[in-house]
């Protein structure tokens, strides 16, 4: 049950929570403006941001801007200080020296995905931008979804085509703010049609459009689940709510690991929540059964479930750990016809179970 | 705006925020000049700036319904004035604040109401909402904030959106502008941080209503199929994925109780319906000993139920049958039912162990059904 965990301060969880309260404490450095494509006004947002802090006494400066502004932008960007992109090449990339130079509290980079010229201090713009924030100074940013490196695929499956430009996802993890710019997709097709209605041939532009306005909004969640974790952490909270659905599929030996598995996923999957398949290695346990479950865990992760083995005599003592420490909503767990009922009807294992699991709801599934 | 001009039913679109200053008024505002320069007929049927600068000088060159004023109890109340944009018939009205609960002596209890009203008009409707209010997420919001909403929105007037709009903003400049007094007045915003505004409220409730636009999203994405691996095991390495095989059809049964813990099971089984596309039933069995006499205690809190389940379109349905176990399994199975939600029983004391028999009666008799024993959501114990 939950007091046993609160009273085992496991060394693993005290460090995670030094670093929690360590990503906490660390002031303001990045904070990036992320949409699901161009023209949802992610420059707009960031560059409207600049300008209230600009209000509020900030020294704020532009470092780089994209072609093709709307004029509603032009007319932000002419009351700032721009410090111009430097030649390189046939190119151009943002001089960093120069805003070393110009030393300002917070800097707007537009386009964090763009590709500097070869020749450059850093191949890419989002690696200037770190190191802009490593010399301490705040960098708002903007981000489209479909440049982010391990979402490729999914982008592709989408829209047909990967980005030529990308930044790693781990550029997000490390802003301690990034902001939704969301809109909804016909007005985005209404606008690059200048104002007039969207053509009724755009309806796979708008379906296009509304998978990655998802992605889009689906991975800011996540990002914001770590802050909540981080946050959580750092305060030495474990709540008894999860945020999204956290399916654990506890298998024994000879439950219908398959079906519960499937379901798993398919939940999960319907939540855009998090899978866990485990089985726990007790005394009674016997050979063959440890490699079958085994076998079954790795099929579970080759379908991108989390998995692990738990060690310890008593198996709901260590599931229940095991869920609390994962902010587990939902266990599933199999249940033997073959019994008579009453053999297990008080004190058996699915009744110790549920009692167990205070918070998580339980899923029992026949065999 | 293409969506915006259905000749017969009116459009709702909804913005959805976290918490109160996040700019979901402003927004609104902001799309309604938008339309209103294209040559849209839009008013404001409703308006709460809370007196925030901002707002107010946005919806400044917008046609302004006035509000109707109700007295109820000697004090005078201002409310939107429902039959005074129905005679303006516009194509487009404003109304902020979706959830508010209209004073007595209005045509509706809720203005979620007048709102349906409107949109049967042919009325379009832009609306703003946070996600605390959303029915379905009730116990969780209160585990998380401590705070049990009371004016809700159920999930199927939700889904009578046609588009829903995230309106964010990082719960760092949220508190920032709370205690730039942008927000609320200085006592107000006191208030404010002792509950929704505390720093891990906002930042679980901003995922919640990320993730829940995200859905509302999917929900409206046209028949797009699963990812690949979605639906089965692969296995080896196959490189081509099938087709994805048509999803068994769900369908769950909630049992209610008289039991206060029954709203919760309602809202959960509602939510896991909703999210895999599954029929949902509610089923309260009368014992015959419970028709000869029953407390008028019981018998306000079966009725509760009963309607709080049927406002949140379950299908639901009473029995007579002294055996518990088998009048709800004999229903399940005639409605080819997959999975019983039941609620846990409680540990404490000679109820809690006929409740623990009723569950091991229903585990062990549902055959190839699956039962779900749903946790009471409790109250953190720290923060």
């Amino acid at each position: 049950m939950a007091k046993t965990t609160m009273n085992r301060p496991d060394p693993d969880q005290l460090l995670e929570q030094l670093d929690a309260q360590e990503r906490l404490l660390s002031h303001e450095r990045l904070k990036v403006f992320l949409g699901y494509a161009s023209g949802v006004g992610k420059s707009f947002r960031m560059l409207d941001e600049g300008r209230r802090r600009k209000l509020r006494g900030q020294d704020v400066v532009i470092g780089a801007l994209q072609p093709g502004m709307s004029p509603e932008v032009e007319k932000i960007i002419q009351t700032m200080a721009v410090i111009p992109l430097k030649k390189i090449g046939a190119g151009e990339a943002m001089d960093v020296d120069a805003i070393f130079e110009r030393r300002p509290q917070v800097c707007l980079v537009d386009g964090a995905a763009h590709d500097n010229p070869p020749g450059s201090r850093n191949p890419r713009r989002w690696q200037d931008i770190l190191e802009l924030v490593r010399n301490g100074i705040v960098v708002l940013t903007s981000v489209n979804i479909q440049h982010i490196a391990e979402h490729q695929e999914e982008v592709k499956r989408i829209t047909g085509k990967r980005a030529e430009e990308t930044v790693p996802e781990s550029f997000l993890h490390d802003a301690n703010e990034i902001v939704i710019v969301d809109v909804p997709p016909e007005l985005l097709l209404e606008r690059a049609a200048g104002g007039g209605s969207a053509d009724p041939a755009q309806t796979e532009t708008q379906r296009q459009l509304s998978a990655l306005r998802e992605l889009a909004l689906l991975l800011t969640a996540e990002a914001v689940d770590r802050q909540l974790e981080d946050y959580l952490h750092a305060h030495g909270i474990e709540p008894l709510w999860g945020t999204q659905e956290r399916i654990l599929v506890f298998l024994t030996p000879g439950c219908n690991s398959e079906a519960m598995v499937a379901s798993g996923l398919r939940n999960a999957n319907r939540f855009h929540g998090e899978l866990f398949v485990v089985y726990v290695r007790h005394r009674s346990l016997s050979r063959p059964d440890d490699a079958r479950l085994q076998q079954l865990l790795g099929h579970a992760q080759k379908i991108g479930a989390e998995t692990e083995v738990l060690d310890g005599d008593d198996p709901i003592e260590e599931l229940i750990v095991f869920a609390r420490r994962h902010r587990i909503t939902q266990i599933f767990t199999g249940h033997r016809r073959h019994r008579h009922w009453w053999n297990d009807i008080v004190g058996g294992p699915i009744d110790r179970l549920i009692r167990a699991a205070e918070g998580i709801d339980v899923r029992v599934f026949p065999h | 705006m293409p969506g915006l001009d259905s000749p017969k039913h009116g459009q709702l679109k909804v913005y959805l925020g976290y918490a109160a200053g996040v700019g979901k008024t402003y927004q609104m505002l902001a799309d309604a000049h938008e339309l209103h320069r294209k040559g849209f007929d839009v008013v404001i049927g409703y308006l709460e700036p809370h007196g925030r600068k901002d707002t107010i000088a946005m919806a400044q060159g917008l046609e302004l319904v006035p509000r109707k004023r109700i007295e109820y109890r000697g004090t005078a109340f201002e409310e939107m004035n429902l039959e005074g944009i129905l005679e303006r018939k516009p194509q487009g009205a404003v109304v902020d604040e979706f959830p508010h609960s209209n004073v007595p002596g209005c045509s509706h209890a809720k203005r979620w109401e007048d709102v349906l009203t409107l949109l049967d008009a042919g009325i379009d409707v832009l609306t703003t909402m946070n996600i605390q209010h959303l029915e379905s997420l009730n116990d969780q919001v209160w585990q998380m904030t401590g705070v049990r909403v009371r004016e809700t929105i159920p999930d199927w007037v939700m889904k009578q959106a046609s588009e829903v709009v995230m309106v964010d903003l990082t719960p760092r400049a949220l508190l920032n502008r709370l205690e730039r007094g942008v927000v609320y007045p200085p006592e107000k915003a006191q208030r404010a941080l002792q509950n929704f505004f505390k720093e891990s409220s906002l930042v679980a409730l901003r995922e919640l209503a990320l993730r829940q636009t995200a859905h509302e999203i999917e929900i409206r994405q046209v028949a797009l199929p699963d990812p690949p691996v979605a639906d089965h095991l692969t296995k080896e390495e196959e490189p081509v994925t099938p087709p994805a095989p048509p999803t068994p059809t769900d369908r769950i049964l909630v049992h209610l109780t008289e039991n206060p813990s029954t709203a919760m099971l309602i809202r959960r089984g509602r939510r896991v319906a909703d999210y895999i596309g599954a029929e949902c039933f509610a089923v309260f069995i009368l014992r015959e000993s419970d028709l000869a006499e029953l407390s008028p205690v019981r018998r306000e809190a079966i009725e509760r139920h009963l309607n709080f389940a049927r406002n949140l379109h379950l299908d639901t349905h009473v029995l007579e049958g002294d055996d518990i176990a088998r009048t709800l399994i004999t229903f399940a199975r005639l409605h080819r039912v997959t999975q019983i939600f039941i609620a846990r029983p409680r540990y404490s004391h000679w109820h809690g162990f006929v409740a623990r028999n009723l569950v091991h009666r229903i585990v062990a008799e549902a055959g190839d059904m699956q039962v779900t024993v749903v946790a009471e959501r409790q109250r953190q114990h720290s923060a």
